[in-house]
């Protein structure tokens, strides 16, 4: 009987072996991501369970305090302190984040019809390029155009002498807070759904839009009216999108955020736009430094792991935003 | 010529043009072929077109803003001399040196994470546009490159902070005397930036393999070349702007991401070597890159250098504005507006094409 080497036995030809070393390279890169999320969440574990579980997202206590004890926790194990109540860094990230899409989808509806529907030649050429340079700017230059230029021209226009005293007894205002984060965080998020929803816009087919305007409608009804229509799951992907990449956004908000946590207080009126606020990411940038004390590390952990989280909801999120177009056979 | 009255019954004089008749046309035609006048809209309607220039104004207006205040900023500090010396820590900001260091770690950084990322990202999108057997794991696969692009770098360098802080993995970084390993690197960072890119480079690639014609491959198996062939020497060659303009949107990504710099590659102001083989040891070792040194010059950071912050940040935007150019070369005449920005499964979203 023949013996035949292990290879042999297999019996692979090229084709199939080609076959199973790109299957195996994708495979790795899932393995991956399924390690990278079960790794960080046995590294957040005892933040979570210290804490009771749920009462960790609870209100209570300021976090920078709360933090700073947790920094200087002794060094025996059995002694390390974990108590943290996060629900002002989760109240200020969903604070900048709601604001930043909320606005964002008007200005990039607005602006991706503009595109598509009435910008003459010449300014459609001019977009395109605008809106890759938008969205190609890092975000720390973001983040320091708006630390040296826009938290100071706040500071000294908009906000008065009598509103930084009213709250001066909880919190000094001095420019960086509510309002310049999500501004620059709209910014930095309006050029994703832009392209979606352009794409989307001009997917529509032309008879579509063009037994609309047999009939009578005018352009802007008939963008409205039918392609936006038409295009309501691809914007709301963008959304969900933009929303993912602002709730991961770190080093803008650390910059321009303001240097302290503070859950921005929203029956102060107009002053809770100048309040500071520091969202999760930012937190876990702020605090880089002191990763080496094992109970911030895995503090920090948690923090990541409820962004990681948030994060891959959405992907759910949005995927299940297209099942109905399923019911009408669409194929997907 | 009879005119023909408007009405859903009134039969077309000329085909209409098909959706599908110019592929490579990014808009389609305006509906209005200017024949009414916006004066006589209604109101809300001619607000709403008001706003529309507006919105488009304004997108304008932040680009040249920013560009503009970066080059007015970044031109009154910048000296040539910033660009050749090494930065030194120093109280005053004419005594901390230039930022020498800085650009060589964003090169060399963006140099091992694209080395990464682009082989991994062809063959990850090969498989999944033209084997994807058994398919549960090509959808696994796909969502786990979806789940990539969504996370926040932030959270992709602490999982690499988790992963070359173990202690089989002590020759990519640095022990300490203790004994731990420190897990911050040019090979750690570099690691983790590739993950940035990979999602831009798998995308971009299936983009353009799902362009090629059918009949390329099936002229390619007639002429009895097997499947592996067919990729290697035929599709794969065709589609090397695709895989270009998606590896340059993944070096813009590595540029300017600051999160993984700072917590992953130590952010130390040079470039500290670690251990005795030249090469290697920068690899191994920690050091900064222009965003990193932005940022930790910033009135947040250490530094607190605005005049250097700017003149980095100047440097650091021109490197992108450069690879910006270069990804419109490539993508011109894309049929897809801003192809390659819109993130990996894009055309999912848009179910009603094709």
């Amino acid at each position: 009987m023949l013996r035949h080497s292990r290879w042999q036995r297999l019996n692979l030809s090229a084709e199939r072996r080609a076959e199973l070393a790109l299957g195996a390279v994708s495979v790795a890169v899932l393995a991956f991501v399924v390690a990278m999320l079960v790794t960080v969440f046995v590294k957040a574990w005892p933040s979570f369970a210290h804490n009771g579980y749920i009462k960790w997202f609870f209100p209570g206590g300021d976090v920078d305090q709360q933090i700073k004890a947790i920094v200087n926790s002794p060094p025996d194990p059995a002694h390390y302190v974990y108590h943290l109540r996060a629900w002002p860094l989760l109240w200020d990230t969903a604070l900048t984040t709601g604001i930043a899409v909320v606005l964002g989808l008007v200005l990039s509806v607005l602006s991706a019809i503009f595109i598509v529907e009435f910008a003459p030649q010449s300014m459609k050429r001019i977009l395109e390029p605008v809106v890759r340079l938008l969205a190609a700017v890092p975000s720390v230059i973001f983040g320091l155009i708006g630390i040296l230029l826009v938290v100071p021209w706040i500071n000294q226009h908009l906000i008065s002498q009598g509103r930084k005293l009213s709250v001066s007894y909880v919190v000094q205002l001095n420019g960086a807070g509510l309002l310049v984060a999500s501004l620059i965080l709209m910014v930095m998020i309006v050029p994703i759904m832009v392209a979606i929803t352009v794409n989307a816009l001009s997917a529509v087919p032309n008879s579509w839009t063009e037994g609309s305007a047999a009939l009578g409608v005018n352009r802007w009804r008939t963008m409205w009216r039918v392609s936006v229509r038409t295009a309501r799951p691809a914007i709301i992907a963008g959304a969900v999108l933009a929303t993912a990449r602002a709730l991961g956004e770190a080093i803008m908000l650390a910059l321009v955020g303001g240097s302290r946590s503070f859950p921005v207080n929203l029956l102060d009126g107009r002053t809770a736009l100048f309040e500071p606020v520091r969202p999760l990411a930012a937190t876990i940038i702020t605090y880089k430094d002191n990763l080496s004390v094992v109970p911030l590390s895995q503090t920090l952990y948690a923090m990541a792991a409820v962004v990681l989280v948030s994060t891959a909801a959405l992907s759910l999120a949005a995927w299940s935003v297209k099942q109905p177009l399923k019911r009408y056979g669409i194929r997907t | 010529m009879i005119h023909t009255p408007m009405g859903p019954a009134a039969p077309s004089p000329r085909p209409l043009p098909s959706p599908t008749a110019s592929p490579s046309r990014p808009a389609r035609q305006s509906t209005g072929h200017g024949q009414d006048s916006i004066s006589s809209w209604p109101l809300m309607d001619r607000v709403g077109y008001l706003l529309c220039w507006a919105a488009g104004l304004l997108l304008c207006a932040l680009a040249a803003g920013i560009v503009l205040v970066m080059f007015v900023k970044g031109i009154s500090y910048l000296r040539p001399g910033l660009l050749l010396e090494h930065p030194s820590a120093s109280q005053s900001q004419s005594g901390s040196g230039g930022f020498l260091d800085p650009i060589e770690g964003t090169l060399l950084l963006t140099a091992i994470g694209i080395a990464l990322a682009a082989p991994i990202g062809v063959a990850v999108a090969v498989w999944l546009s033209e084997y994807r057997r058994p398919a549960a794991l090509a959808q696994a696969v796909e969502s786990g490159i979806e789940m990539i692009a969504g996370a926040p770098s932030v959270v992709l360098a602490f999982f690499g902070l988790l992963i070359f802080a173990r202690p089989s993995l002590a020759f990519l970084s640095q022990t300490s005397a203790g004994g731990a390993v420190y897990g911050r690197s040019f090979f750690a960072a570099g690691a983790m930036m590739s993950l940035l890119a990979l999602p831009l480079v798998v995308s971009a690639t299936r983009e353009g393999l799902a362009q090629i014609p059918a009949h390329m491959r099936e002229a390619s198996y007639a002429l009895g070349k097997t499947r592996a062939t067919t990729i290697r020497r035929v599709l794969l060659p065709s589609i090397r702007p695709s895989i270009a303009s998606g590896t340059t949107l993944g070096m813009g990504r590595i540029i300017g991401d600051t999160a993984i710099v700072v917590i992953l590659l130590g952010a130390s102001l040079h470039l500290e070597g670690a251990g005795g083989t030249p090469g290697l040891s920068t690899l191994r070792g920690t050091g900064s890159t222009l965003t990193s040194y932005v940022f930790e010059n910033s009135p947040a950071g250490e530094g607190n250098a605005p005049e250097k912050a700017y003149a980095a940040a100047f440097v650091l935007l021109m490197m992108v504005l450069a690879l910006n150019m270069v990804v419109t070369r490539l993508s011109s005449g894309k049929p897809r507006w801003l192809a390659g920005l819109t993130g990996p499964m894009l055309w999912r979203w848009m179910p009603w094409r094709d």
